[in-house]
């Protein structure tokens, strides 16, 4: 068993599909929150399997994407700072700031590095002494604990060069935050290693409160085939719960060795979401106690950030209000070379998806 | 960002390992794991952590509900 192949058999997915074809009698409108599920569904061309009364539209689930300029432009002038190396993910360095991102920073002679983790930061922080090493943290709680995990090391080994800007989001306020604006979608893929870390059990207000079913999925073909038809059959019963289609990648209770120590180095905060605003409890802050390694404390002054270039809907597509192809600058002015938002940036942006591999 | 794939533990000390993802071997810390996991286990990697161990049960499990065809 390798975990993955099998999970991908045609067979597998035909039975799937068809399960989901007979069980589907009603027209439902289902969200998947996460973008990994939205490459995987487009990698896969899964929404030409769904039966014609089954809408899919994509979520706010892409940490890129949704943070909004003024946190970017944030980064962006730490990078500016004297003896100041950036580190971060790769799929941020793209992403426009007010005047420019972190990649036209670099070319201009700042100091940017992507990593793939964050022990390489803490390991840059080692080699380079005389510098700052400013760690741009992004992602939602699959990536939070891996941060955390950074900081304690970098105090371990008495660091003073380490710094943490943390752009980290929680998921479940964010879904409630989406359905108090109120939406017309009807049913959640939840997002499957976001629960790896927190379970499934953070999406239950979701089900009980705002009566709209839960299924957490994986990320291969038929993960995501059966968490659809496991949300129709909720749907087709009148039930609303929350079930776990990805039982080998998460605990209903969560990792709760990675929430210990998430819960020990990060505090919850507001935060600002692009597309929804700000969002009561959706962030994470450093605590009190590791204030040495906030980055923020760089950040002496005001700000100012301009607002996203005219015509740009990231916000709507994020809220699955409208398909990237209903907003007028996509494939025109706005693509993966030439981005105008973020969703056209990030390799998990609804709008790069779309662009890569056809709206259907 | 939230992608996290199955690696194979193939060597171990402590906290640290040694992990295949197909033909690569890669450095992983399994500081973040949920459940001990050693030499010959699969678990879920992301961003250079072991965020959880993968149960052979539970994967066969989840293949056995998917065969199931509907009436």
């Amino acid at each position: 068993m390798k975990f993955a192949s099998e999970f991908r058999d045609p067979a597998l997915v035909r039975t799937i599909t068809l399960n989901l074809r007979k069980a589907c009698r009603g027209r439902w409108k289902l969200m998947e929150f996460c973008g990994t599920h939205t490459v995987a569904i487009f990698r896969y061309g899964l929404r030409s399997l769904l039966p014609e009364n089954l809408i899919l539209v994509s979520g706010p689930g892409c940490p890129v994407c949704v943070t909004p300029k003024a946190e970017l432009d944030r980064a962006i002038y730490l990078s500016g700072l004297d003896s100041s190396v950036i580190a971060t993910y790769g799929d941020l360095v793209k992403v426009p700031g007010s005047e420019m991102s972190l990649a036209e920073k670099r070319a201009r002679g700042a100091d940017v590095r992507v990593v793939y983790s964050s022990y390489d930061a803490v390991a840059l922080a080692e080699r380079l002494p005389d510098k700052r090493v400013f760690f741009v943290a992004i992602g939602f709680e699959t990536t939070a604990p891996s941060t955390a995990a950074a900081v304690i090391r970098a105090e371990a080994l008495g660091l003073r060069n380490f710094f943490v800007l943390s752009l980290h989001k929680r998921t479940p306020p964010v879904l409630e935050a989406l359905l108090k604006r109120g939406t017309s979608v009807e049913g959640f893929v939840c997002p499957g290693h976001v629960s790896a870390i927190i379970g499934a059990a953070p999406f239950e207000p979701v089900a009980s409160h705002w009566r709209r079913p839960c299924v957490v999925s994986g990320f291969e073909p038929s993960d995501v085939l059966q968490a659809l038809l496991m949300l129709v059959r909720q749907l087709e019963d009148g039930r609303s719960e929350v079930e776990v289609e990805y039982a080998r990648g998460v605990p209903y209770h969560g990792n709760r060795n990675a929430l210990k120590l998430m819960d020990q180095v990060f505090t919850v905060t507001a935060s600002e979401w692009r597309g929804l605003g700000e969002v009561e409890a959706s962030g994470l802050r450093l605590r009190e106690a590791f204030s040495p390694f906030d980055a923020s404390a760089f950040i002496d002054r005001d700000i100012v950030s301009l607002p996203d270039p005219p015509g740009c809907r990231c916000g709507d597509v994020l809220r699955g209000d409208i398909s990237p192809s209903e907003c007028a600058l996509f494939r025109k002015n706005c693509t993966p070379e030439n981005p105008v938002g973020p969703c056209m940036v990030s390799s998990e942006g609804s709008c790069a998806t779309h662009y890569l591999y056809g709206d259907r | 960002m939230c992608l996290a794939i199955p690696a194979l533990i193939v060597e171990k000390h402590g906290n640290l390992a040694k992990a295949s993802i197909g033909a690569v071997l890669r450095e992983i810390s399994l500081e973040l794991i949920d459940r001990p996991a050693d030499v010959g286990d699969y678990v879920l990697l992301h961003a250079g952590f072991a965020i959880h161990k993968i149960e052979k049960e539970e994967a066969e499990e989840t293949l056995r509900i998917m065969r199931e065809v509907l009436e």
